[in-house]
C-alpha cells in the first residue's frame, strides 16, 4: 500500500497539497480542478495520432521505393499463416469490445473473462506473426533480401512490437489497475488503442496483399 | 478508498526528498527549469563550436592544441559543423522555447495545477538528457563526430566508416540520439496537447487564451506530426547501415573504390522524409518565439494585441502550411519543375500570414505608450531578425534563384537569422521576462540593455556580410576557402565575420553573468513587475507546488486587457471578476 501512495504523488507530482489530487472532472472556482478523465482519452487519440503519422511515413517511403523506374522490387509470397493470425486480431477485437460491453452493463466477471480471452488473443497473433517470419526465413527472404521483404519486416516487426505494448497494458491492467484512471476509462483508451491496431494490420496487410 | 492519510504522509515524504523535488521531479515548473538550464549546456557547447568554426575559416592553418595532430583537418572541421547545427536545432532550438517555457508557463497561464500527464513528462525530459549526452558521446569514439550534417543525407550517412572517419561509431551515436530525442518530442507534444485541450481553467476559452499557449499548442500539433515521420527515417536509416538494407542507398555505389553491395534504394527518399520533418522543425523552433513577442509586445505598449483572432490563426496557417512546403529544400534535387513551382508558390504563401503577424505586431506598437524594458528590447530584436530573415527566404524559394545559391552562405545567414537568431532572441526576451516569476528576483537591467545592444549590432555584423559572400558564391561546409582565389577575395569579409562573432560570443557571458548573478542575489522582485494581466502573475513567484496554492482562477476576460477606456486602472487582470475590479471598472470588452 506505501509503494503505490507515493506512485500516486508521484504522478501528481506533489501537487496534492490541498489535500485533494482525485480527477474531478470540470472542477469550479478555487478548488484543484485535478485531471479529467477525458484527458486520458485525448492524451491516448493524441498517440494514435502519432503513431498513425509513423505509420503513413513507412507507406510513403514504401510508395516511393517500389515505384522507382528499373525498380529491383520483387514481389514476395506472403506466408499463408497470415490470414490465420487477421482473424485472430479481428477477433480480439471483438473479444475487446465485448468485455467493454460486459463492464458497462455492469457484469464484471464476464468482463474480466472477455480481457482475459482478448490477451490470449493477442498473444497468439504475436506467435503467429513469428512463426510468419520462420516462414520466410524459411524460403530464403531476408531483412535485406529485397526492398519487398524489406518493408515486410520493418512493417509487420513495427506493428507488432505495437501490439507487444498492448498485450502488456493489458496484463498490467488486469493485475494492478491504474488509481487514477476510472475502470470506464482505462477499458476505452485501451480499446481505442486495440481496435486502431487491428485496423492498421488490416491496411498493412492490404498493402503487402496487393501491392507486392 | 481512503486516500487522504496516505497522500498527507506521502507529501511530508516528497518534501524532504530534495532528489523527488529537484531531480526526478514530476512538476511541470522543475521539468522546465531541467529543460531550461539542459539548453543552456547545449547552447554553450553548440557556441563554441561556432567559435571554432569561424576561426578555422579565417585562419585554417593555425596550429590548435586541442586538435590531434595540430591542423584540423577539413573531416574534423566537417564533424564541427554537423554537430554544431544538431546540437542547435534539437538541444536549444526546440529545447528551450517549447519544452522549456512552454512546460513552466503552458499550465500557469491556463490555470492548471500542472500537466495533464506529470509522469509523461518527466519521462520526457530524461529521454532528451539521455539524447544530448549521446550525441556528445559521438564526440569521444574513435573516428570521433559524424560528418554528414545535421540533415544526415545518404549514403555518406548510410554506409559507415568507409565514407569517413566520424560515419562509423560517431554516425550510428548521431542516429541513436535523434530517434531517443524523437520520442522524447513525441511524449512531450501529447503532454501539451492534452493540456491545453483538457485543463484550461473554467472562462479560458480558446479565444482568451494568451498567443504563447495558443504558440505552444500549435507547435505541439507540429512536433507530433513531424518526429513521427523523422522516427520513421531514422529507423529505416539505422537498418541501411547494420542490416545491409537497401532504403536509401543506391546500386553500384563505388567509395573508396570498392563497389557498395547495396541495392536500388534512393537517397533522395531520405531528403523526402527529413524535410518533411525538418521544415516543419523550423516552425517548431520559431512559432514560440513569435507567441513570447506578442505577448511581451502588448505588455510593455500598454495595448491590446492588434488582432488577437488574426494572430492566432496566423499561427494555425504557418503551421499548416509548414507542412506543404519541404521540397523547397531540395530544388536542386532534379525534381520536375511542375513540383518545383508547386512548392515555390506554397513556400511564397507562407508570406501572408508571416506578413500578418508583422503588420500586427507593428500595429500593436502603434499609438502604445512603449516602456523599453529589456524584455521589450529582445522582442522587438525579434521582430527585426524575423523580418530581415524572412526576406531572403523570398528569394531562397523561388527555384531559379536557389539553383544559384544553393549550398551557398546566403542560405546559411538566412536560416541563422530567421531561424536561429531571432528564435534565440525570444529565448532571451522570454527569459528576460519570465525570470522574475520563475525565480523571485530580477535581472539587472542595465546589463540586459547592454546585452542586447551588443548582440543585435554584434548579430547583423556577422550574418549581413554572410549575404554577399554567398552571392559571390562562396559554398557553404567548404573547410579551406583561401585555396581558391574566387573565394580568397572573401577572406576579408570572413574575418570580420569572425570578429564579430567572438565579440557577439563574448557579449554572451553578459548574460551568463547576470543569470546567475541573479539567481545569488538579485532583487527581490514584486509578485508582478510587469503589471500584465495573464494568470501566472496572479500566483506567488516562484509559484507553489499546485501553481496556485489550492486558489484556483476563473477568467474572465481575454488576455491582453491593456488601457481599457474607463477602467481605474491600465490592465485588468485576467481573473478578476467584474465586480471585484477596482471601482470604475467599466468594461469594454466584457464578451470577448
Amino acid at each position: 500500500m506505501h509503494a503505490s501512495s507515493v506512485a500516486e504523488i508521484f504522478e501528481r507530482g506533489g501537487s496534492g497539497g490541498a489535500g485533494n489530487g482525485r480527477p474531478l472532472g470540470g472542477g469550479e472556482g478555487s478548488r484543484n480542478p485535478g485531471v479529467p478523465q477525458r484527458t486520458y482519452v485525448t492524451g491516448m487519440i493524441l498517440a494514435l495520432g502519432g503513431i498513425l503519422m509513423f505509420f503513413m511515413a513507412l507507406v510513403s517511403a514504401w510508395v516511393v521505393r517500389k515505384g522507382f523506374p528499373n525498380s529491383d522490387w520483387q514481389p514476395i509470397e506472403l506466408p499463408r499463416i497470415l490470414w490465420l493470425n487477421t482473424v485472430i486480431l479481428i477477433a480480439s477485437s471483438f473479444t475487446l469490445a465485448r468485455s467493454r460491453r460486459s463492464l458497462i452493463v455492469g457484469r464484471d466477471e464476464d468482463s474480466r473473462h472477455w480481457w482475459g480471452v482478448t490477451t490470449i488473443l493477442g498473444l497468439f497473433f504475436l506467435a503467429g506473426q513469428l512463426l510468419a517470419w520462420r516462414q520466410m526465413i524459411a524460403t530464403g527472404l531476408f531483412l535485406a533480401t529485397n526492398p519487398s521483404s524489406s518493408f515486410f519486416y520493418v512493417f509487420t516487426s513495427a506493428h507488432g512490437l505495437h501490439i507487444f505494448a498492448g498485450i502488456a497494458a493489458l496484463l498490467t491492467i488486469a493485475v494492478r489497475p491504474p488509481r487514477r484512471l476510472t475502470r470506464e476509462t482505462v477499458t476505452r483508451i485501451v480499446a481505442l488503442y486495440w481496435h486502431f491496431l487491428c485496423a492498421l494490420w488490416l491496411l498493412i496487410l492490404g498493402l503487402l496483399w496487393f501491392g507486392k | 478508498m481512503s486516500s487522504k492519510p496516505r497522500i498527507a504522509h506521502a507529501a511530508t515524504h516528497t518534501q524532504n526528498n530534495f532528489l523527488r523535488r529537484f531531480v526526478f521531479s514530476t512538476d511541470h515548473k522543475i521539468i522546465g527549469l531541467q529543460y531550461f538550464f539542459l539548453a543552456f549546456a547545449a547552447v554553450t557547447i553548440g557556441t563554441i563550436l561556432s567559435l571554432l568554426i569561424r576561426f578555422h575559416l579565417v585562419w585554417p592553418a593555425a596550429h590548435l592544441p586541442f586538435v590531434a595532430g595540430g591542423i584540423m583537418t577539413p573531416e574534423q572541421y566537417l564533424a564541427l559543423v554537423t554537430m554544431h547545427g544538431t546540437i542547435m536545432v534539437f538541444f536549444v532550438l526546440t529545447t528551450a522555447p517549447q519544452s522549456a517555457f512552454g512546460n513552466y508557463f503552458l499550465p500557469l497561464q491556463i490555470g492548471a495545477p500542472d500537466m495533464a500527464f506529470p509522469r509523461l513528462n518527466m519521462l520526457s525530459f530524461w529521454l532528451t538528457l539521455l539524447a544530448f549526452l549521446v550525441m556528445l558521446s559521438a564526440f569521444l569514439v574513435p573516428g570521433g563526430a559524424p560528418i554528414s550534417g545535421w540533415t544526415a543525407y545518404p549514403p555518406l550517412s548510410g554506409l559507415g566508416e568507409i565514407t569517413g572517419p566520424g560515419e562509423g561509431m560517431g554516425q550510428s551515436l548521431w542516429v541513436a540520439s535523434v530517434l531517443i530525442f524523437c520520442v522524447a518530442s513525441l511524449l512531450g507534444s501529447i503532454n501539451f496537447i492534452s493540456t491545453t485541450i483538457d485543463m484550461r481553467a473554467p472562462g479560458m476559452t480558446l479565444t482568451r487564451m494568451p498567443l504563447t499557449v495558443w504558440a505552444w499548442f500549435v507547435t505541439a500539433i507540429l512536433s507530433l506530426l513531424a518526429f513521427a515521420v523523422l522516427l520513421a527515417g531514422g529507423i529505416l536509416l539505422v537498418l541501411d547501415r547494420v542490416a545491409g538494407t537497401s532504403f536509401f542507398l543506391p546500386a553500384g555505389l563505388v567509395v573508396s573504390g570498392e563497389v557498395q553491395t547495396h541495392d536500388g534504394g534512393s537517397p533522395l527518399l531520405w531528403q523526402h522524409l527529413f524535410w518533411f520533418f525538418g521544415h516543419p522543425e523550423v516552425y517548431i523552433a520559431i512559432l514560440p518565439g513569435m507567441g513570447v513577442v506578442s505577448h511581451i509586445l502588448a505588455n510593455f505598449s500598454r495595448k491590446p494585441v492588434f488582432g488577437y483572432r488574426a494572430m492566432a490563426f496566423a499561427i494555425c496557417a504557418i503551421g499548416f502550411l509548414g507542412f506543404l512546403v519541404w521540397g523547397h529544400h531540395m530544388f536542386v534535387s532534379g525534381m520536375n519543375p511542375y513540383s518545383g513551382l508547386t512548392f515555390s508558390l506554397l513556400t511564397v504563401s507562407i508570406g501572408v500570414p508571416s506578413a500578418v503577424k508583422t503588420f500586427n505586431w507593428l500595429g500593436t506598437l502603434w499609438g502604445g505608450r512603449i516602456q523599453f524594458h529589456s524584455p521589450m528590447l529582445f522582442a522587438i530584436g525579434f521582430v527585426s531578425f524575423f523580418v530581415t530573415g524572412g526576406l531572403s527566404g523570398i528569394f531562397l524559394a523561388q527555384p531559379a534563384v536557389d539553383t544559384e545559391l544553393h549550398a551557398t552562405y546566403y542560405v546559411v545567414a538566412h536560416f541563422h537569422i530567421v531561424m536561429g537568431v531571432a528564435a534565440i532572441f525570444g529565448i532571451f526576451a522570454a527569459t528576460y521576462y519570465w525570470f522574475p516569476k520563475m525565480f523571485g528576483q530580477r535581472m539587472s537591467e542595465p546589463l540586459a540593455k547592454l546585452h542586447f545592444w551588443v548582440t543585435f549590432v554584434g548579430v547583423y555584423c556577422i550574418f549581413m556580410p554572410m549575404h554577399f559572400v554567398g552571392i559571390a558564391g562562396g559554398i557553404r561546409r567548404y573547410a579551406d576557402s583561401t585555396g581558391a582565389t574566387y573565394l580568397a577575395a572573401l577572406e576579408p569579409l570572413h574575418r570580420f565575420m569572425t570578429i564579430a562573432a567572438f565579440i557577439t560570443a563574448a557579449a554572451q557571458l553578459i548574460f551568463f553573468y547576470n543569470l546567475f548573478r541573479s539567481l545569488k542575489s538579485g532583487e527581490r522582485g514584486v509578485e508582478n513587475p510587469w503589471l500584465a494581466t495573464t494568470l501566472e502573475w496572479t500566483t506567488a513567484s516562484p509559484p507553489p507546488a499546485d501553481n496556485f496554492a489550492g486558489c484556483f482562477p476563473s477568467v474572465y476576460r481575454g488576455p491582453y486587457e491593456y488601457s481599457v477606456p474607463g477602467a481605474a486602472q491600465d490592465f485588468l487582470p485576467q481573473h478578476l471578476a467584474p465586480e471585484k475590479l477596482p471601482s470604475g471598472g467599466e468594461e469594454r470588452n466584457h464578451a470577448r
